[in-house]
């Protein structure tokens, strides 16, 4: 963590504010899924590097292997055989964590400091605070974070948030052989990304766009979608936001309920003070 | 103090059986406050840290869903809500302001007893059944993600609701000199039987009576 640590946006169960004085870049992952050729070599460079091994799975009659994220598989290659327009497309989407400036997760965690989100944006589990509650499972619109039947810790992609810290790329970019994924500052990112949907567009994907869903406050992982306008084609959700159910069970209600049982206590103890107990005046005279 | 004269209200086993409630519920209201606000997050160290607060937590629960069940099966036909319940209800100044003597004839149980009992059986269903859906790693993995956040959000309010009406049924008992004997020691003097639940010391005497 080191000079890391001075940088956090937010803390799970964190009422105060965590250091952020310095004010980072803000980085993002673009994932131009038009260039994407489903060779998984990011799905191998994020095990090599976060040293991580799936057991080998059973064949599903389909590419995705393994066919969904786990404990062990921060990223994995999902593909889809679509027909938008009538015409048989192989869409090839790269999934994992989405790293929300709004994060679910993080908002659901219990447990201080389980997850946090650096200044420059990745939202990060430290397993070591992690309570293995599954709540972050709960909260997250994407359905990322999986609980390792090992240890019972909460697992996801972490943005290679080591390799940033120190200036270098993700390990998923690093490898990257078609230029699909690209990172830099989210700025950067958003730029280039404007390039690459002219040139979609030009090609006839009239509805080429970005998925960066303001929902969630905008994400430091983002696409380039063929066909923005449906992004349940690539699996996505369409406007993801933090679930109600969510924001009611962690927004105002819990301090408020708090307050609610402190007053009941406090309302008790002053109801003593004023008019006193309730007692039975014969078993007094009987004692005496 | 005439010891022949004193009134059994509570049987040993009624006895137990309300305070292993009771100590499960303490423990439960704790890990579950704990996990409830990071205010509360301090509590975990009285279970061992945080892993071990979210492991024991709903086996505790387990076990005092099943002696809760003990206690409601026993005391149930006691708590039936009638019509001078209504007028006890309405007349809840005079409760809170020591004028017993004002009140309708109160039976086993008065109302406030009553609609606390069933507030505590609704709750208890509930935690049960949403706890049961937020149980990692066992359960939680076989409900879809919507029942689940419904789950999480139906257990705070049950645990805040039964937070609040235990706070309550605790200071009734310190307020109402004797309660706290009557659970402790299974009995309670004539004068408490009558000044408190007139009905019922009635029902009790003249039963002796007939012996």
């Amino acid at each position: 963590m080191a000079l890391q640590s001075l940088d956090i946006e937010r803390r799970s169960a964190t009422t105060t504010q965590p250091p952020d004085q310095r004010q980072p870049l803000k980085v993002a992952k673009l994932i131009d899924i038009s260039k994407c050729i489903g060779c998984k070599a990011c799905q191998s460079a994020c095990m090599e590097w976060n040293d991580l091994r799936e057991a080998v799975g059973t064949n599903t009659g389909t590419y995705d292997n393994p066919r969904d994220l786990s404990e062990n598989s921060w990223t994995v290659m999902k593909f889809f055989e679509v027909e938008p327009d009538g015409k048989l497309e192989w869409l090839i989407r790269k999934d994992g964590c989405m790293h929300c400036a709004d994060p679910g997760c993080l908002k659901a965690c219990p447990s201080p400091g389980a997850i946090v989100q650096y200044s420059n944006g990745i939202v990060d589990f430290h397993e070591e605070n992690c309570i293995g509650c599954g709540y972050c499972v709960t909260g997250c619109p994407f359905n990322v974070p999986r609980i390792s039947k090992k240890d019972g810790k909460a697992y996801k992609c972490t943005l290679c948030s080591d390799r940033v810290s120190v200036g270098l790329e993700p390990a998923c970019i690093k490898t990257c052989p078609t230029g699909a994924l690209v990172f830099g500052s989210k700025e950067d990112m958003i730029d280039h990304a404007e390039e690459r949907i002219a040139d979609l567009k030009e090609r006839g994907y009239q509805k080429a766009g970005l998925y960066d869903p303001p929902g969630v406050g905008g994400t430091h992982v983002m696409y380039v979608l063929q066909h923005a306008d449906r992004p349940e084609l690539y699996g996505l959700p369409n406007d993801p936001k933090i679930s109600p159910w969510v924001s009611v069970w962690k927004g105002a209600t819990k301090p408020l309920a708090l307050i609610v049982l402190g007053l009941a206590a406090l309302g008790s103890f002053f109801h003593y003070v004023k008019v006193g107990p309730n007692e039975v005046e014969e078993d007094q005279k009987e004692r005496t | 103090m005439n010891k022949d004269n004193l009134i059994e209200r509570y049987e040993a086993s009624d006895r137990i059986n309300h305070w292993l409630v009771a100590i499960t519920f303490i423990l439960l209201a704790l890990s579950g406050l704990a996990l409830f606000h990071p205010s509360m997050f301090f509590l975990t160290n009285l279970f061992g840290g945080g892993p071990w607060t979210r492991i024991l937590h709903p086996f505790i629960g387990l076990v005092m869903f099943v002696a809760f069940a003990g206690l409601a099966m026993r005391f149930w036909r006691h708590n039936v809500l009638d019509k001078k319940d209504e007028q006890w209800l309405k007349q809840w100044e005079d409760v809170i302001n020591n004028r017993e003597d004002k009140l309708p004839e109160v039976g086993r149980y008065n109302a406030g007893q009553k609609v606390l009992f069933w507030v505590m059986v609704g709750c208890l269903a509930v935690l049960l059944v949403s706890g049961i859906v937020i149980w990692r790693p066992y359960f939680t993995p076989a409900f879809n993600i919507t029942v689940v956040r419904i789950a999480v959000l139906l257990h705070a309010i049950a645990a805040f609701l039964l937070i609040l009406g235990i706070i309550v049924h605790i200071y009734a008992a310190i307020w109402v000199k004797g309660s706290v004997r009557a659970m402790m020691r299974g009995y309670v003097t004539p004068a408490w039987a009558k000044k408190h639940h007139p009905a019922w010391y009635k029902e009790v005497t003249s039963s002796r009576g007939r012996q």
